[in-house]
Formats: structure tokens, C-alpha cells, sequence
């Protein structure tokens, strides 16, 4: 053979392992995934340290999210656009030291429901008895969120519900019953709003509230003026709706201030969150949008100024589905967690995990996307996720809900989506150009991620193994220590689909602290304290929260998973209103109340 | 007088140098406009993720083009079309990881020299490196499939700069007639499947087909030789993508060519060396 031939020979031979290599890899890859899946409840628990197990039927919590019927003229794609809205968010609304749920419904007419924990195991749905049911009556829109925060520092979480409709203000009465005081409040009439968040971004001790919208305000869902109300692009789209700034007066008034502040957007969020970025006592904010860039803003004390494209993310245009904050590499650092959409084959963004990068800080900050690096990029249509340790061993893993529209399993809509997807904006931004949909499926019947962090940089999915096994449209995630045993329960609200609530089984080696905080000086349901915990060389920092993920909110306790023989060195509190606090050698298996001193 | 006479003739032959300097070879227009349209995007919208990916994709072409060209043409090659191989990978290849852009590129570039008949390559190579990677790793990759801005002006400035540099090179008919023939064939789709023919238009508005349109049906290297035929060609790669269309197969245009492409190179090949046998036997007879 001469060396010409010879090299032919090798480069066909090349050229075929090339090809060969995708397949090859992705097969060796399913069948480690399909080897992990398969091992079992007893050897899931041993290998990752805890399992799930849904209990919300036997747990007595009952209850199917409706979706809203629109405009018939959307009916050819009714399902993609009534797809939102099953939101869930956790209180303790009675201050008797357990965590309580409450689930919005979407359907014209449908009761949103507030399961009141029995103590026993057991919940009973309160929502009408205390009157905070019946928000979806036609005409005034449909519940999308719900938001507690305590506005009034009266010690009882007052509910916002964010809507497709008229935002709705309740005032916790004592734990006994809920009043409607939107009117006082001064709510705008019409909101299609799909994010909102409690945050007390000027530090005067009074809750403020954050509200996005998502469709244009002016544009009634049932009773549409033009079809022309769709985004105008797949991922630059700036029509959506705009955004709110409530600032709290203190006497239940609150005061719009977004536009003087600098908020001043219109891309279509579906998702925000607050937090000290920096590090400089200020409270900035990150919007997630879909159709379009994230956005985040740097509060200097005067003004909110957009530096998404400085910090690094707010420059690919993906679909922002869904923030959620953690420190996930226990540097006393947030990281932020975007979801976004991924279809096999035709639409592959990745979710991003935006990391801060090292040496930058302040005004500097840099954030790099490492999802891919660390093995939590792809999810399917993704929906809400949130950080919380599942396992007690110290670090922070990810739970995340996926699944747009499940209908016939055997047709799927994506052909004609993507079709329409790529279209100028004069034929993306009329519905009445979109092609029906004729009951097939949207990157339905997906199963949900649950990344467990390893500590080492990487995450792994176990959900299939732990038993996160449901194949519903899920949308808002939520995690609680539903029965106090000092570890992480989650709640998944799904679309039109049952509210799902995993009970966790950790193993008992791994041991955990955690603390309830009030804040007095600062607002009392202490939102936006950190409590920042270092242990055995660790240090992680985590926050009372007024809302995450996508149309949910934590527990207000934060849990700390601490690992095997923890010595715990102290927890600094820092509160909102800048004071710092400090536990020495707190103990583990504990859960502190803190009071904020005055 | 012969003075007078020459004048004229060194004064064409300066005239001619001097417009051949400023006037750039053909082969570095598509690089030029494809690369001048890959950083307007990219620093108005941002329809890159970051540079590393378009970046790979096309030193992985470069590269390969290199080391191929060297061992088995025995030459440096000019590194034009690599260069357009690579960007186009960069441009309309999706994905998150990095590897799928090298490996689209490199196997672009390589079959070139595998998937050969005659001395002729078979597939526009890029056509080749997305296509495998969208059949081989779609859990990984996807192909542009979204619109870059909103704006109407960037979008007509792309098509007149794309028809008058297609036009200059003398390919214009192509891209016309498949343009005619996807509009055609977007209003039986109209037809057949009741959905609006609005939305059947909506692809062409992207930029997936600006590429599409002037560079990847366009290739010099990969379309037939006459004019009759790479408008019949074309046609029918605008006829296969309505079928691939009404079966709902998401990169429709790229599949069709991948489809017609190398049949239409076959048939070409097979009937260029039928003429040259009968040739050789009518000049033997």
C-alpha cells in the first residue's frame, strides 16, 4: 500500500470514528443514566443520603391547578398561552412554628387553597374559611403567584397575589383571618404580572414589593383588543409588560417609584430576585425574561442602574423562566440559577448558572455561566428551580421543574413553534399568524432534574433515583421543612396538574442547624438577612427571601445542611438594616430564633 | 505618435492594476460579508453566546483544511472557503458545549476529501457538518432557528448586501429561483395544512435562511455547472424541503440540500463522464 492510500484508508477511518463518537458517548451516557435511575429506594438513600416520597394525597392536600380560558380568538393555541400560573409559596400565616402552603389556581372562578399544617402530618385547606380563596372571580384576571411578607411589621405575613388581572393585597389578621385592603394599598388595575417579589430595597424597616409584568398591561386576555399581543421576537422581544416598584408609605399605601428609580423595562419577566450582590449592604435585583436578555440591577442607594451586559449576564438572549439564588461552592457568594428551554434537536439554549467570578467584586462583579461545567444545563422546558441542601451534607443542590405542555403524547407542536419562532416580528407578535395546535404536546411529559452538588464542582441527577419521578407540567418549586425534622421537603405547584409535595428521607448522619429570624429595626419578617454560617473550613451564606424561583417562595427558616461531625464556628447575622450579629459555636440539630436586637 | 499610441495602453494596463487592487477577489467577498454580518449581529444583539464558539469552529476548519490540503492535495490551500465553512458552523450551529463546533467543522472540512466522486466533492461541506451533528448529537446541538433583532432595516440591508454580492458573482438566478419556489411551495403548505400562510413565510424572515439562501445553495464548489440546472436543482431542493415541511421535520432546508445536493453532483458526474466516454469513442471510431 502506498503512503497516499494509506492515508486515505486512515482518514476514512477518521472521518467514520468521528461520526460514530456523538452516538457512542450519548449511549454510554444513557445507560449510566439508566444504571443510577434504576438502583432502587434502599441504595439511593445510601449512595446520595435521601430519598423523596410524594404525600400529598396522603398528607390530605388535594388539589388540581385549573388553567384560565382566554379570548376564543386564542383558542388555536390556548393551551401554550394559558400555560402559567400554578404557583405555590410557603408561610407559617398562624405563628405556630409550622410551615403552611398556599397554591394559586388559575381557573375563571377557581379557589386558590392555603393548607394550614395540622401539626400531625396531615393539612387542611383554610384558604376560604380565612377569605383568601375566592381571587379569581371573572373579570378581575386570574391568580399567576403569591407572595408573604409582612408589610405592616404587625408579625403576621400579609399575602400579595400577582395576577393576570388585579394585583390583590390581603392583610393577615392575627392569624385568624385575611382582610382585602388592595384598594388602600393602590395597586394598579390591571397587571399581567408573572413575578412578584418583597424586598425592602431603601432599608427603612418597611417591606417594598417588586411586581413584572409579563403581557402588556393594557392587554385584557379574555377580552382582546388586537391579536397583536404576542412577543414581537422569539429573543429580543421588548413589548412585554412593564414593572412596578412599590415603595411601602407605612400607613398600607404604597407609592410607584420604578421609573424614578431606573427600572424602567418592558421585556417580558417571568421571574425575579433580591439580594446584596456585592456586598454592599445595598439591595440589588435580578430579572429573569423570557424571550429576550436577563437583567440585573445594582441599587446605589439612589437609583437602580442595569448593568446585566457588565456583569456578564444580560447579553445572550435566551428564555428566563425562573431565578433562583445559592452559594453553591460555600464561598459566601451567590450564584444565580436561570432556566431556560432545551429540545432535543431543535432548540438547545441550556440553562445558565451564573457564578461569580473570582476576583471580581462590588461595582466589578463578573459572573460566568458554568452550567455546562458544572452539569446543570440541560433540563428540557424548564420551569422553576431552587437551591436548598437535600441531603444535609453541606452543599446546596438544585431542584428543578420542567415540562410546558403535555397533551398527545404521540404529536408534538415543536415543528410549527419553531416555524413561527424564527418569523419577523410583524408575523411572531400576531397570534393570529401562530398555527394551531390541535391537542399536541409542547415538550410535555418531561422529567424533572434533581442535581445533586457534589462538592466538587459538579452536580449529578439523581431524580429519577431519589423518586422525583413525575411526568406533570411543573412550575413553581418550593422547598420547607414541612414537619420540622430538620430537613428540606418539596413542594412542586404543576399546571394543571396536582400539587405534589415530596417528603424528604435523609439519612441521619448528615446533620444540619437552622434559624428563624425577626427582624425589628429591619422588616420583622426579616427579608433580605443573611445568615452566614462557617463551618469545619466552610463558610456559606444564605437569605431570608420574599420570593425565588418561578411564581414561588421559600421558608422563611433557613436550613443549613452541615454535613457528617460538623464543628461549627459561628453564624454572623447581618440584618437588613445593617446591623451584625453574631452566634458563637451555634449547635447542630438546633433551630435558632433570632430576634433582632434593638 | 507611437508615443501618443502607447500612452493610452500604459494608462489601461495601470487603470487595470489599480482597479484589480481595489477591487477584492471574489472568493474574500462571502468571507467578508458573512464575518461583517456574524459581528453586527453579535455586538447589536448578541446572537453569539461569546466568540469562543464561532472562533473554534472556524481555526477547527482552517486547521483541518491545512493538514488535508497539505497531505493529499500536497499544497497549502487558500483557506477562503474553510474560512466560510467554519463561520457558517459557528453561525448555525446552537449548542452549549464547545465540542460540537470543532467537530462540525473538522467534519465539514474532511468530507470534502472522504465523500468524493470524480475528483468532485458531494456535499456543501458545511451543509455536511451540521447535518451530521443535527442527526448525531440532536440532544446536544440545534440549528438557528430564531430571529436576531426586531428591526426591519438590518434585515433589508443584509438582503440587498446579500443579493448584490450573490449578484456579482454571478449566482443571483440560484437564490432567486429557490426563493420563488419556497414562496410558491409556503402557499400550498398554506393550503394543505390551513395554517396561515404568513406562517409558512415566517422561516424565510430569519436568519438561518439569509445564510441559507445566499452562501450554502450558492457554493461554487457544490452546485451543478449550468445555469438551467442549478435553478432545476434548487427547485427541487425547495420541493423535498415541502415534503420534509409538511412532515414536520424542524431543518427542513438544511435536510433538503443535504438530500438533493449530492444527487444532483452524482447525476452531473455520471453524465459529464458519459460524454466524455462517448467522446472518446467517436474520436477513437
Amino acid at each position: 500500500m502506498t503512503g497516499r492510500k494509506l492515508a486515505k484508508v486512515i482518514l476514512v477511518l477518521v472521518f467514520v470514528s468521528l461520526l460514530a463518537a456523538p452516538v457512542v458517548f450519548k449511549r454510554l451516557a444513557a445507560r449510566r443514566a439508566q444504571a443510577n435511575a434504576s438502583i432502587g429506594a434502599t441504595a439511593a438513600a445510601s449512595r446520595y443520603g435521601f430519598t423523596l416520597q410524594e404525600v400529598a394525597q396522603a398528607s390530605g392536600v388535594n388539589f388540581t391547578h385549573q388553567a384560565p380560558k382566554l379570548d376564543s380568538r386564542l383558542d388555536h393555541i390556548m393551551p401554550q398561552v394559558a400555560s402559567m400560573g400554578a404557583g405555590v409559596s410557603i408561610v407559617d400565616f398562624d405563628r405556630d412554628g409550622w410551615s403552611d402552603i398556599y397554591v394559586t389556581n388559575s381557573g375563571e372562578g377557581s379557589k386558590n387553597a392555603l393548607f394550614k399544617n395540622m401539626k400531625d402530618g396531615s393539612f387542611k385547606d383554610v384558604a376560604a374559611d380565612l377569605g383568601v380563596a375566592d381571587v379569581n372571580q371573572p373579570g378581575t384576571g386570574v391568580s399567576m403567584g403569591a407572595v408573604w411578607g409582612d408589610y405592616d411589621n404587625d408579625g403576621y405575613e400579609d399575602l400579595f397575589v400577582n395576577k393576570w388581572g388585579k394585583p390583590e393585597l390581603f392583610h393577615n389578621d392575627a392569624g385568624q383571618k385575611f382582610s382585602r385592603v388592595t384598594d388602600k394599598a393602590k395597586f394598579p388595575e390591571w397587571v399581567n404580572a408573572n413575578t412578584a417579589i418583597w424586598f425592602d430595597y431603601d432599608r427603612d424597616g418597611r417591606l417594598d414589593l417588586f411586581l413584572g409584568g409579563y403581557y402588556a398591561e393594557d392587554v385584557n386576555l379574555w377580552h382582546l383588543k388586537s391579536t397583536k399581543m404576542m412577543p414581537e421576537s422569539f429573543e429580543y422581544a421588548k413589548n412585554g409588560g412593564r414593572k412596578y416598584l412599590f415603595r411601602n408609605l407605612g400607613d398600607g399605601v404604597f407609592e410607584e417609584v420604578s421609573q424614578k428609580l431606573g427600572i424602567d423595562t418592558r421585556r417580558w419577566a417571568l421571574a425575579a430576585v433580591a439580594a446584596d450582590f456585592r456586598g454592599s449592604g445595598n439591595t440589588d435585583l435580578f430579572i429573569a425574561n423570557d424571550y429576550g436578555i436577563s437583567e440585573q440591577f445594582f441599587y446605589d442607594g439612589r437609583q437602580f442602574n442595569e448593568v446585566g451586559k457588565d456583569t456578564g449576564v444580560g447579553f445572550s438572549p435566551k428564555s428566563g423562566m425562573s431565578a433562583a439564588l445559592g452559594d453553591i461552592l460555600n464561598t459566601g457568594r451567590y450564584s444565580i440559577y436561570v432556566s431556560n428551554i432545551s429540545e432535543e434537536g431543535v432548540l438547545i439554549q441550556g440553562n445558565n448558572l451564573w457564578v461569580p467570578r473570582d476576583g471580581t467584586s462590588g461595582d466589578g462583579l463578573r459572573y460566568d455561566n458554568l452550567a455546562r461545567a458544572m452539569d446543570v444545563e440541560i433540563g428540557g422546558w424548564s420551569w422553576g428551580a431552587q437551591f436548598g441542601d437535600l441531603n444535609n451534607d453541606g452543599m446546596l443542590d438544585l431542584y428543578l421543574a420542567n415540562g410546558y405542555v403535555s397533551a398527545d403524547r404521540n404529536q408534538n407542536y415543536w415543528y410549527d413553534f419553531s416555524k413561527i419562532a424564527g418569523g419577523n416580528s410583524a408575523i411572531i407578535s400576531d397570534a393570529a399568524h401562530w398555527p394551531a395546535m390541535e391537542g399536541r404536546s409542547l415538550s410535555g411529559y418531561q422529567q424533572k432534574k434533581v442535581w445533586l452538588n457534589d462538592g466538587a464542582g459538579k452536580f449529578v441527577d439523581v431524580a429519577q433515583a431519589v423518586g422525583a419521578s413525575d411526568l406533570y407540567d411543573g412550575r413553581a418549586v418550593a422547598m420547607v421543612d414541612l414537619w420540622n425534622r430538620g430537613v428540606l421537603d418539596v413542594v412542586i405547584a404543576n399546571q394543571k396538574g396536582p400539587l405534589l409535595i415530596y417528603k424528604n428521607n435523609v439519612t441521619p448522619e448528615n446533620k444540619w442547624v437552622a434559624f428563624e429570624l425577626e427582624g425589628s429595626a429591619s422588616n420583622r419578617s426579616a427579608i433580605g438577612a443573611e445568615v452566614r454560617l462557617f463551618w469545619n473550613g466552610h463558610q456559606q451564606v444564605q437569605q431570608v427571601s420574599g420570593g425565588s424561583g418561578f411564581c414561588a417562595q421559600n421558608q422563611r427558616r433557613l436550613h443549613f445542611g452541615i454535613g457528617k461531625n460538623p464543628q461549627l464556628e459561628k453564624a454572623e447575622i447581618r440584618w437588613p438594616s445593617g446591623k451584625v450579629e453574631t452566634i458563637e459555636k451555634p449547635l447542630a440539630g438546633q433551630t435558632y430564633k433570632i430576634k433582632e436586637s434593638a | 505618435m507611437s508615443q501618443s499610441a502607447t500612452q493610452p495602453i500604459g494608462a489601461a494596463v495601470v487603470e487595470s492594476a489599480k482597479r484589480r487592487r481595489l477591487s477584492p477577489d471574489n472568493r474574500y467577498i462571502a468571507p467578508l460579508f458573512i464575518t461583517c454580518i456574524l459581528l453586527v449581529g453579535h455586538l447589536s444583539y448578541g446572537i453569539l453566546e461569546g466568540y469562543e464558539k464561532t472562533g473554534i469552529a472556524i481555526i477547527s476548519a482552517i486547521v483541518a483544511e491545512l493538514i488535508l490540503g497539505r497531505i493529499f492535495l500536497g499544497k497549502w490551500l487558500n483557506l477562503a472557503s474553510a474560512y466560510i465553512s467554519g463561520i457558517s458552523v459557528g453561525i448555525l450551529l446552537r449548542s452549549p458545549a464547545l465540542w460540537p463546533f470543532a467537530l462540525a467543522s473538522v467534519l465539514s472540512i474532511m468530507s470534502k476529501y472522504v465523500l468524493r466522486v470524480k475528483g468532485r466533492h458531494l456535499w456543501n461541506p458545511s451543509n455536511f457538518g451540521i447535518c451530521a451533528l443535527l442527526f448525531l448529537a440532536p440532544e446536544t446541538v440545534a440549528a438557528l432557528s430564531v430571529q436576531w433583532g426586531n428591526f426591519k432595516w438590518p434585515l433589508v440591508v443584509i438582503w440587498i448586501l446579500g443579493v448584490v454580492i450573490i449578484w456579482r458573482a454571478k449566482r443571483i438566478h440560484i437564490t432567486a429561483t429557490y426563493i420563488a419556489s419556497f414562496l410558491l411551495f409556503a402557499y400550498l403548505r398554506s393550503f394543505i395544512t390551513g395554517d396561515s400562510w404568513w406562517a409558512e413565510v415566517a422561516p424565510i424572515t430569519g436568519p438561518m435562511y439569509q445564510l441559507f439562501v445566499f452562501f450554502m445553495i450558492t457554493d461554487p464548489k457544490t452546485t451543478v455547472k449550468s445555469q438551467k440546472w442549478q435553478c432545476i436543482v434548487v427547485f427541487f431542493v425547495a420541493f423535498v424541503e415541502l415534503f420534509l415541511r409538511l412532515n414536520h421535520v424542524v431543518h427542513a432546508p438544511l435536510y433538503a440540500l443535504f438530500i438533493v445536493g449530492p444527487i444532483a453532483m452524482l447525476i452531473e458526474i455520471w453524465l459529464e463522464s458519459r460524454r466524455t466516454m462517448v467522446l472518446q469513442e467517436s474520436n477513437a471510431t
